[in-house]
């Protein structure tokens, strides 16, 4: 235990815990979208995530030729090349999502058959495609050439804050926002909110279910696909299992926040991000999760539907 | 689609008590008889091509029986989703360590502390997180599986990442010899404990308990309404499954004499899932074929090694979709009142 850290490092955690719980916000997204409309964890999705990461290193190192003894990039086309890249990863992490809507959930949902069944059915395709990129990348980690010089941006009261941290932040921020917009203020979003509130009436006012659920996921594996791209630009290295605890993390963060709540989740994100590095600081990288979780259970214990979330407790296996 | 468990439920009930009790003497000595199925020629189809045959049949074959046997009696008879289950396993694993090296009790004096150690463990997470339900309790319970693990990789008293190693094997009982060359012994002893769990699930399936369970999963509301202590039952039901996943890990730790943080991964608490799920949910003959299949089958194809995990997603993904109540599902009383309400709403 070591409290000194909170006052003497706090600004550098402040900053951190803003970083990665943002990357979470975006991840955890997926996860409640999805449980929104379907009632189900989307198991896939760190999957969908761990695409997005190797679409990253794949644009970068095949299609624009980048290698890592290349030098920095500045200006426009620095800003050019970095917005192609993350399309590339949104929409291969999108497309990976809608795929797996076809496969694991959509003959199971005509069938209407119990929901554990659907649960398998999405563990069997995430282990179909971690499994499928762990035998074509041998298990190695793959490193991503960087783009970015990685200078200081400027100091915010005793921390000097990195341009990629800084892009995280922004970026990451400005795509919830979107994508809250979006929800809110669009038809097809209205349809997504119709559907996860009642499936059977928003039937009968006529949405075309099929086509709502395949928006949902996509726009969760766009988001996710996004968040893959920003942490590629953070940590730089991905592995075949990379999803894992992310993607954990992030379905606590939505759990956090009210799962299925698409404002929860933001909140959720940002709770656990900066909980998680304080946490830390204070006694030790390797119980981050204990901590963690230890904090999910006290709150789904207090307040059973999360920290901002709505009542769905009635869902059940 | 031909509908394997009616067939057999029908069959079996046609039967007198002396046909039932041959069959299930015949049954059970052919199981018995298995670990020596890869020694001749036109069985030799079972062999398994790189572990030893005899050892698959223990771990992860009979093991995976015994712990899909306890998950199913939360997930498939009182509906409560665990994800966590390889905490349970982890916990019996590390109880036999600790006690089988620090102190001078054998495996079948630890087996029972390991079993309460794991039931003790269900109930202190059970009382809290049971009131929850659904996606909430998966979610708990995942987590709890990952603290276990943690706290194991953590503490150096219990080896921290390098585990426990030399944990003694079981003496000699019955003349029959417990050692890393004689792994049939190890299979009797995991034959005989999934036939009392059997005999224990179909004993409570008829009485209290049961009913209590199967009332749970259909409706909890209802349940409330007709007086079931929910609370209680669920519990005891989350703390049964927990001491089967305890006597497992017992078992499991003196059969390789080593435990160590990286065997109980959140993976282990998914295939357990899977094999509950893919046999058919709360149909223990279900359970048990899905446990055999899921176990031996990435150990029968290892010579397309590197892909059989592949194979195993791919494997799980098509079943499911085309049996998603598993292969023998359970008997469907509780969709014949569906079917009717689904067949009124049309005729008005």
């Amino acid at each position: 235990m070591n409290f000194s850290v909170l006052t003497s490092q706090f600004w550098p955690l402040l900053i951190n815990g803003l970083a990665v719980g943002l990357i979470y916000v975006l991840i955890s997204l997926g996860y409640t979208m999805v449980y929104g409309v379907l009632r189900l964890i989307n198991f896939a999705n760190s999957e969908i995530f761990m695409v997005g990461t190797f679409a990253t290193v794949i644009v970068t190192r095949d299609i624009f030729k980048y290698t890592s003894a290349h030098e920095a990039l500045h200006g426009f086309r620095l800003i050019a090349t970095l917005l192609l890249i993350l399309l590339a990863s949104m929409l291969f992490s999108g497309v990976t999502a809608v795929l797996v809507e076809i496969v694991a959930y959509r003959r199971l949902r005509s069938k209407g058959t119990n929901r554990l069944a659907s649960l398998i059915s999405a563990i069997g395709t995430s282990i179909m495609i971690s499994e499928a990129v762990r035998m074509l990348t041998k298990s190695a980690p793959v490193p991503t050439p960087r783009l970015l010089n990685k200078f200081f941006l400027f100091t915010i009261g005793s921390v000097k804050i990195r341009i990629d941290t800084f892009l995280v932040i922004i970026s990451a921020a400005l795509i919830f926002f979107m994508v809250d917009r979006f929800v809110t203020k669009t038809l097809l979003g209205k349809a997504i909110r119709a559907v996860s509130m009642s499936e059977e009436t928003s039937k009968l006012m006529g949405v075309n279910l099929n086509r709502v659920i395949s928006a949902t996921f996509l726009i969760g594996g766009l988001v996710t696909g996004a968040a893959a791209f920003l942490y590629m630009q953070v940590y730089e290295t991905t592995v075949f299992n990379v999803g894992f605890n992310l993607g954990l993390a992030a379905f606590t963060a939505a759990v956090l926040g009210g799962i299925g709540n698409i404002r929860g989740a933001f909140y959720g994100g940002l709770t656990l991000g900066l909980f998680e590095q304080f946490a830390s600081a204070v006694i030790g990288g390797q119980w981050k999760s204990v901590t963690v979780f230890t904090v999910l259970v006290l709150v789904l214990l207090f307040k059973p539907n999360g920290l901002f979330g709505e009542a769905i407790q009635q869902s059940r296996v | 689609m031909i509908n394997l468990r009616d067939k057999g439920a029908q069959l079996w009930e046609g039967w007198n008590r002396p046909k039932r009790v041959t069959f299930a003497v015949i049954a059970v000595a052919m199981v018995g008889l298995l670990p020596f199925g890869g020694d001749f020629s036109f069985t030799s189809i079972l062999n398994t091509p790189v572990s030893s045959y005899q050892s698959v049949l223990v771990y992860p074959v009979g093991m995976f029986v015994l712990m899909a046997l306890g998950l199913n009696i939360v997930v498939g008879k009182s509906g409560l989703l665990d994800l966590g289950y390889v905490a349970f396993f982890a916990i019996g694993g590390y109880t036999a360590g600790v006690l089988g090296i620090h102190t001078h009790l054998n495996t079948w004096e630890i087996l029972p502390i390991g079993m309460g150690m794991a039931m003790l463990a269900g109930v202190l997470l059970g009382l809290p997180t049971l009131r929850l339900r659904g996606d909430y309790l998966a979610i708990v319970t995942l987590g709890f599986g990952e603290i276990v693990r943690i706290v194991a990789l953590n503490t150096q008293s219990i080896g921290a990442s390098t585990g426990i190693p030399s944990i003694p094997t079981p003496p000699k009982t019955f003349g029959l010899k417990f050692d890393i060359v004689h792994n049939n012994s190890y299979f009797w002893v995991v034959l005989i404990l999934i036939l009392l769990v059997i005999w224990m699930i179909r004993r409570f399936t008829v009485r209290r308990p049961g009913r209590a369970w199967e009332a749970i999963r259909q409706d909890e509301d209802v349940a409330i309404l007709m007086g079931v202590p929910i609370l209680r039952y669920k519990v005891w039901s989350f703390s049964i499954g927990a001491a089967i996943g305890g006597a497992a890990g017992v078992i499991f730790a003196s059969k390789t004499q080593y435990v160590a943080p990286n065997m109980f991964t959140f993976n282990v608490s998914v295939l357990i899932l899977s094999c509950v799920v893919f046999g058919g949910m709360g149909n223990i003959w279900g359970v048990i074929v899905g446990g055999v299949i899921l176990a031996y089958l990435p150990e029968r194809i290892r010579f397309i090694s590197n892909a059989r995990q592949l194979v195993f997603g791919i494997a799980l993904v098509v079943i499911m979709n085309v049996r998603p109540d598993g292969l023998l599902p359970r008997k469907k009383r509780e969709k014949l009142g569906a079917v009717k309400e689904a067949k009124e709403v049309p005729n008005g």
